[in-house]
């Protein structure tokens, strides 16, 4: 059950960016809801009034120019996942789309509010806050059921790790995110915009309250090799417990350069260095492919032990 | 004296047929209602505030500012200043309101001062020397749960007293679940002791130490021992339609209930004590229930609280159903059971010793143990069992108590004395099945027909040879063993001079096909089809009929339907046979007509024939049981086979089941379809409990983190593979008699997967469920990994 709240539904950016608040708390964007309304339900955000974004066409529609392929926030994950250019040209993308929870789900979940989802960390969705803490201020996750939470950049409060299984792959393909807001509007390259948080008034991605995300721009990728991978233990409605996504550019067999995104296993989707370090100049081989995947995690601290 | 014996094969038109379930249709199409949808003119919603503290004592409560908030039309306080709490999440405050977030409202601004208590919510295993005997007061469950002889058991009760008021309601109760009468009479003796801090004892109480034959000396002379670790995390029963009742009072002494529950005939006199009113006027409705799984035979805080607000609320209908977080968080869980085994056995593979250190958790009280060794009576054991009492909240029944938990073990435990006998597991279990009790025979015969489902010897390879690239499959088996008596079933079967026929009985169909069965043997018996009859049943107000728990359900209707039908029958005869001119004993009622046997000619139309009553209805009452008509037509005691087929990648510990098979029997099966369907479910609520299902607790907080469904894995439809289910009917199981099929076939799927998957991947993950940490742990532990 969730508290009361007022519900505004702008027509156009403007509108909406003018009904948002300065600080974080009191507004909430809603797009297709399948995140908020569960976070308002658990009563883990409170919000006075929701803006409802899923009137304003701007925010709709997919363009592809030379530049690449532009894509409305608004669009859902399902019309992305049927978008016959990006099948073509993006295919670890579709992949990872159409994996995501299930049909229902995709059906209304929408591409801005998948990157902008918050963590799924049990802590946090219990009201314990972002970087768990118990009544006398001791971190709940170090010492707690913490099977779930990051192996990499752990080392500061925050644990969880980033939700979103597009996110990855959009970052392998070097995507850049648009957002407007009062002070007129900004693009920022994706692994830029998820940011680790060391304080419980931060959010985990550079996004303001009063600030929106109006469009993803993923450049061309004719001449890159792509893949996307998701460790699940169930088949439907659950999240991986870790993602791969791998993007090269190739001369040949050789590696001319790569990007590869690990997720799930850090509070943003990780760009490992050393994986791509390790693969730029190689020629791909399960050998070199296994050495990268070791050079991935040969820096990662896991907050548990072996359990029983 | 009519033969009310179960027709035999050539006489039986729908008996033992796949006949499809009555209210199905209801159901599919969402006109069947269940509890949670039930809206009543003038409804208030309450609202529980829970304690968010595991152990705490309530210092006081304040709800003055709640009083004030318009719409809120009672408030009653479940747990007063000074008691104390034991799991987080109970009940301590209730409000009614016009809508739910007034009430939520409410709720926010009471204010309520706990002393918080130190807390523990583990249930690893207990370190050396630590436990004590167990001093504290025994809950129901505890008492159900102790695996002793009855003398022993009665000796405990009246040492340790109970935590629970023996009243007439609750004796009578534990006496139609078939307790032993030495018990029932210890409790009704036993002190009454309220779990407190200072009566419940030590963190670890030894509940049982027991020794038969000469463990020691067996080992010492034993060919192979095998040791290993094995069992089974708590669960909850996450009951898709949670835990609630609406309540009314429409007289001031007149309560009626709509209530999810697995009993409405035995609710009345749970509720008359804490209410202070009648039994007899009370009044529970329902129509469908959305799972209980053994976690709704008993009237909660929460029921009670509804009725207290109805009541000072002049008696409006008052609804609580418990959010998805209460439903997880308190409203049931299935104790843990772990333990420490070492089995030995000759080099031909015959069983000679079994010593298990066992440990588990069933919430405050502590718990009793399971039954080990399962099935198998190994002729020498030495076993311990330590009751870990912590702050997780009540263990309950669920769905063969203590059973699937003694399965994993035992499987687990024989699986691996396999693995080291160099044996097919499936030669082991053949090999020892003279110890296996009554269902040897049943067992023998039933391995065989698994083992060919499965294809078992075609695929079986020996521990973690059956491999390819990262992918490791295997091969797993369990057997399990049930009573299933039908409890006591009271059927008023009326008979209309039109023809119409209707049935009032105070059962429920849980969902398993309770309806269908009744009205199959009503229809077989009258030889009209089911459609003719009206049956009614889910109400406090028609005659009684058991709580279904213990599989007790199907034999129990079944059997009183039969009487009832027969004598109704023949009361229908005695009319016919003066119109058709020869005695009643030479009619019979078929295919929509009664007839003389014979002489099909000879005959009248059902209507016809009921037209020859007069003005007035017949009404009969059948009975079960019923020793003045025989034969008994309820049994007792059944056995099953599965057999699993996993598949596990070995780099990521992600386990799938590519396929089950069970057989099972369960005496004479009333309708084919409903039994099948019985078996599918299990293995699909099997499948989740094996590989998904935990309640996880946090340490520092009290707090379990999974109480909602994105966290609490269940399987889903793409997690269920092929299903294979096999039942033995015919000679030697249809003259058994009709016997419970509601909990057996769910006993074996988490030990037939969990012995697949040591079999896949050549060693054994301790625990369910096998979750990837946990076996890429097993992995990792993996003797030369
Ligand atoms: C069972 C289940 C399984 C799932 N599995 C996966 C999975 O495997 N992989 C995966 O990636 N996701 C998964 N999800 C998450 C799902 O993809 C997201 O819930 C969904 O994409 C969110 O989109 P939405 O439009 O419904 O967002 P909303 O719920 O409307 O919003 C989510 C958040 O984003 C903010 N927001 C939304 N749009 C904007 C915008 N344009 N600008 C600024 N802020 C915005 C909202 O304020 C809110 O904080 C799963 C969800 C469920 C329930």
């Amino acid at each position: 059950m969730m508290r009361a709240f007022d519900y505004v539904s702008p027509s156009t950016k403007v509108e909406a960016i003018h009904l948002l608040e300065t600080r974080w708390g009191k507004t909430e964007v809603l797009a297709g809801g399948t995140d908020l309304v569960a976070l308002m339900k658990d009563d883990v955000v409170a919000p006075m009034r929701l803006v409802n974004i899923k009137d304003i066409k701007e925010l709709k529609g997919i363009v592809s120019g030379r530049e690449g392929l532009g894509i409305g926030a608004l669009n859902t994950l399902d019309e992305l996942a049927d978008n016959e250019e990006l099948r073509r040209n993006y295919p670890a993308l579709a992949d990872a789309l159409v994996d995501v929870a299930s049909t229902q789900i995709r059906n209304v979940a929408t591409l801005g509010g998948n990157l902008c989802q918050r963590p799924r960390c049990w802590y946090f969705r219990k009201g314990f806050g972002l970087l768990p803490k118990d009544e006398a201020g001791k971190d709940l996750v170090s010492e707690g059921e913490n099977r779930y939470h990051a192996i990499l950049g752990n080392d500061g409060p925050a644990k969880f790790v980033s939700p979103s299984t597009i996110a990855s792959a959009l970052i392998a393909y070097g995507a850049k995110i648009r957002i407007e807001g009062s002070n007129g509007h900004r693009e920022v390259p994706l692994n830029e915009f998820y940011r680790i948080p060391k304080t419980d008034i931060e959010r985990e991605y550079d996004l303001r309250a009063n600030e929106i995300v109006t469009e993803i721009v993923i450049p061309s990728a004719q001449d890159v090799k792509a893949a996307h991978y998701e460790v699940r233990q169930k088949e439907a409605f659950d999240w991986p417990l870790a993602v791969a996504a791998v993007a090269l550019k190739m001369n040949g067999s050789r590696v001319l350069s790569a990007r590869i995104v690990m997720g799930h296993v850090a509070p943003v989707p990780w760009r490992s260095a050393e994986a791509e370090q390790l693969l730029a100049g190689s020629i791909i081989s399960e050998e070199t492919a296994r050495r990268a995947g070791e050079a991935g995690v040969k820096n990662a601290t896991p907050p548990f032990a072996q359990c029983l | 004296m009519p033969d009310y014996a179960w027709p035999d094969t050539e006489h039986r038109t729908l008996i033992g047929k796949r006949i499809p379930r009555v209210d199905s249709p209801a159901k599919v199409s969402g006109q069947a209602k269940y509890t949670y949808d039930v809206r009543r003119p003038g409804m208030l919603y309450g609202k529980v505030l829970r304690c968010p503290y595991a152990h705490a004592k309530i210092i006081s409560v304040d709800t003055s500012a709640a009083q004030k908030i318009p719409g809120v039309k009672a408030i009653h306080i479940v747990q007063q200043p000074g008691s104390t709490i034991f799991w987080a999440g109970d009940d301590v405050v209730a409000i009614a309101a016009v809508d739910e977030p007034t009430a939520e409202d409410a709720a926010r601004v009471v204010k309520i001062e706990y002393q918080k208590l130190p807390h523990f919510v583990s249930d690893a295993e207990p370190p050396p020397n630590v436990a004590e005997p167990a001093v504290g007061p025994l809950s129901q469950i505890d008492i159900w749960d102790l695996e002793l002889p009855e003398e022993q058991i009665a000796a405990e009760v009246r040492r340790r007293g109970v935590s629970f008021r023996a009243t007439q309601a609750v004796l009578a109760q534990l006496r139609r679940f078939r307790m032993p009468e030495v018990i029932v009479d210890a409790i009704a003796r036993a002190p009454y002791r309220p779990l407190t801090d200072e009566t419940s004892g030590s963190l670890y109480q030894r509940v049982a130490t027991e020794t038969k034959g000469d463990p020691d000396k067996a080992l010492v002379e034993a060919e192979v021992v095998s040791e290993g670790l094995y069992g089974c995390s708590v669960i909850t029963h996450c009951c898709l339609e949670s835990h609630g009742s609406i309540m009314e009072w429409p007289e001031r002494n007149q309560l009626f209930s709509y209530m999810s529950t697995q009993g409405v005939s035995a609710i009345g006199a749970q509720l008359a004590d804490p209410l202070n009113v009648p039994a007899a006027n009370i009044r529970v409705h329902q129509d469908h229930i959305g799972g209980g799984f053994g976690s709704k035979f008993a009237v909660d805080r929460w029921h009670v609280a509804a009725a207290h607000l109805s009541r000072k609320a002049g008696g409006q209908p008052v609804r609580i159903m418990l959010e998805r977080d209460a439903e997880l968080e308190v409203a049931g869980a299935r104790p843990s059971a772990y333990a420490r085994v070492r089995v030995a056995a000759k080099r031909d593979g015959t069983i000679t010793t079994w010593e298990s250190r066992s440990w588990g958790t069933g919430g405050p009280g502590g718990g009793g143990m399971v039954p080990l060794p399962y099935i198998f009576d190994v002729p020498n054991q030495r076993k311990e069992h330590i009751a870990v009492r912590n702050n997780i909240g009540p263990g309950r029944a669920w769905r063969a108590p203590s059973h699937p938990q003694a399965a994993v073990i035992t499987m687990g435990a024989l699986n691996d004395l396999a693995a080291k006998l160099d044996m097919d597991p499936l030669d082991l279990w053949m090999k020892n099945l003279d110890i296996a009790g009554q269902r040897k025979e049943t067992f023998r015969e039933e391995l065989g027909i698994a083992a060919e489902l499965m294809e078992w010897k075609q695929k079986w390879q020996p521990r973690g040879q059956n491999k390819f690239g990262s992918l490791a499959r295997g091969l797993g088996l369990s057997i399990h063993l049930w009573g299933g008596r039908g409890h006591a079933s009271d059927c008023d079967l009326t008979i209309h001079p039109d023809g119409s026929v209707d049935i009032k009985m105070g059962t429920q169909d849980l969902g398993t096909g309770t309806r269908t069965v009744i009205s199959v043997v009503a229809a077989e018996t009258l030889g009209i089809p089911i459609s003719a009859i009206n049956l009614q049943i889910g109400d406090s107000q028609f005659p009684s009929s058991g709580v279904s728990g213990g599989s007790s359900s199907v034999g129990a209707v079944s059997a009183s339907t039969r009487r009832a039908a027969i004598d109704a029958r023949d009361v229908l005869f005695s009319k016919v046979g003066l119109v058709l001119n020869v005695p009643p004993d030479q009619l019979e009622c078929v295919n929509g007509t009664v007839r003389v046997k014979n002489n099909p000619n000879n005959s009248l139309s059902w209507k016809q024939a009921c037209s020859k009553l007069g003005v007035m209805p017949i009404t009969v009452r059948g009975r079960n049981p019923n020793t003045v008509k025989p034969p008994d037509l309820t049994g007792s005691g059944v056995g099953g086979v599965q057999m699993a087929e996993v598949e596990v990648d070995i780099e990521t510990g992600v386990v799938k089941v590519k396929k089950m098979v069970a057989v099972q029997d369960c005496g004479l099966i009333i309708d084919l379809k409903t039994a099948e369907s019985q078996c599918l479910g299990a293995l699909i609520m099997g499948i989740s409990y094996a590989l998904f299902e935990e309640k996880i607790m946090d340490l520092t907080s009290g707090r379990m983190l999974n109480a909602n469904m994105q966290f609490y894995r269940l399987a889903g439809l793409a997690d269920i593979p092929e299903l294979v289910v096999h039942f033995m009917t015919g000679k030697g199981y249809d003259e058994r008699g009709v016997i419970g099929l509601g909990e057996p076939p769910v006993i074996s799927p988490g030990a037939a997967i969990s012995t697949a998957v040591a079999n896949a991947i050549g060693v054994s993950v301790p625990f369910l469920p096998l979750t990837p940490n946990r076996v890429l742990d097993a992995l990792a532990r993996k003797p030369g990994a």
